[in-house]
């Protein structure tokens, strides 16, 4: 069977995320050069965290899929944020 | 186009392409817990991660992060290029994604060997009489850069299954799922590697 309405992304808007990903590495690796002791942690992985959505939303074609699939990788990302909040709230105040 | 099945043959992408980032999602998990590992004791021994993470080279991370971002592009590309029919931009894009993924294996290799030479490997002297914090960070390390290595591997072997089936036509502009599955595996692997490389190399 055929995909229906298939979704193609072009070679330029691909070849644009590359881009913008390489560009987020570089302002990350700069940005850790700095010390800024537990703010570069947070900064890191703020940077990281953006870069993952971009993969997941564009190269991933997250942004050509249904409502259901992406409330479902949405879902998993928050339920991996929580483990880790609960695991440190529990660790910090046990 | 030639018709390979004259039989009608039914194929469910969208389910295939939703098991798959189920698939995708235990993985996810599998990583998470070394992750969290890794924050528990990163918090613990601050102090000892800082100085251990420190003996990492930041440039060949940085390298590899390069790598694994162009392979990623260059697979997307492929999907595009059987999505429009074109068959031999989508087999030299998968090569050229088969080969960033070597050129990854191969810093890799001289990585961790490097590290060897130091002795620094799981079980050693070197690593036996460092701090209990620094012990853990290169336990960590090996494990969640081995684990990562074993998937782009598994990653390469997929890209050339998929090699062979573009060749063979059973991958063309109608039935592309296998490659979207395999693309979706590889994106995988660089999402682990986009926060691996900050947390081991960068934040020293």
């Amino acid at each position: 069977m055929k995909h229906e309405d298939k979704h193609i992304s072009s070679y330029s808007s691909l070849a644009i995320v590359l881009a913008v990903l390489l560009l987020l590495t570089a302002f990350s690796v700069w940005i850790t050069g700095f010390h800024f002791g537990a703010f570069t942690v947070a900064v890191a992985l703020i940077i990281a965290s953006v870069k993952v959505a971009t993969v997941l939303i564009n190269f991933m074609h997250l942004k050509f899929e249904n409502l259901f699939l992406r409330l479902l990788v949405t879902g998993v990302f928050v339920m991996f944020a929580l483990v880790v909040i609960l695991t440190f709230v529990d660790y910090y105040f046990r | 186009m030639s018709v390979h099945n004259t039989h009608s043959e039914h194929i469910d992408s969208e389910t295939g392409k939703l098991g798959m980032w189920i698939f995708l999602f235990t993985e996810l998990f599998l990583f998470g817990g070394l992750f969290l590992v890794y924050a528990v004791f990163r918090a613990k021994y601050s102090a000892e991660f800082h100085l251990a993470a420190g003996e990492l080279n930041a440039f060949i991370g940085t390298m590899n992060t390069v790598f694994l971002l162009f392979s990623s592009m260059t697979v997307a590309m492929s999907l595009t290029a059987i999505q429009k029919g074109d068959r031999k931009l989508a087999l030299f894009l998968v090569f050229v994604t088969i080969l960033l993924a070597g050129l990854f294996m191969v810093n890799k290799y001289f990585e961790w060997s490097h590290k060897f030479e130091y002795g620094i490997y799981p079980g050693s002297e070197v690593l036996k009489n460092m701090s209990h914090g620094e012990l853990l960070f290169f336990g960590l390390y090996y494990m969640m850069t081995g684990l990562h290595a074993l998937h782009v591997l598994v990653g390469m072997v997929l890209l050339s299954i998929n090699v062979v089936k573009i060749r063979s036509g059973s991958v063309n502009s109608d039935h592309y799922l296998m490659l979207e599955n395999s693309a979706l595996y590889w994106h995988l692997v660089d999402l682990i590697w986009i926060f691996l490389f900050p947390l081991l190399y960068l934040i020293t």
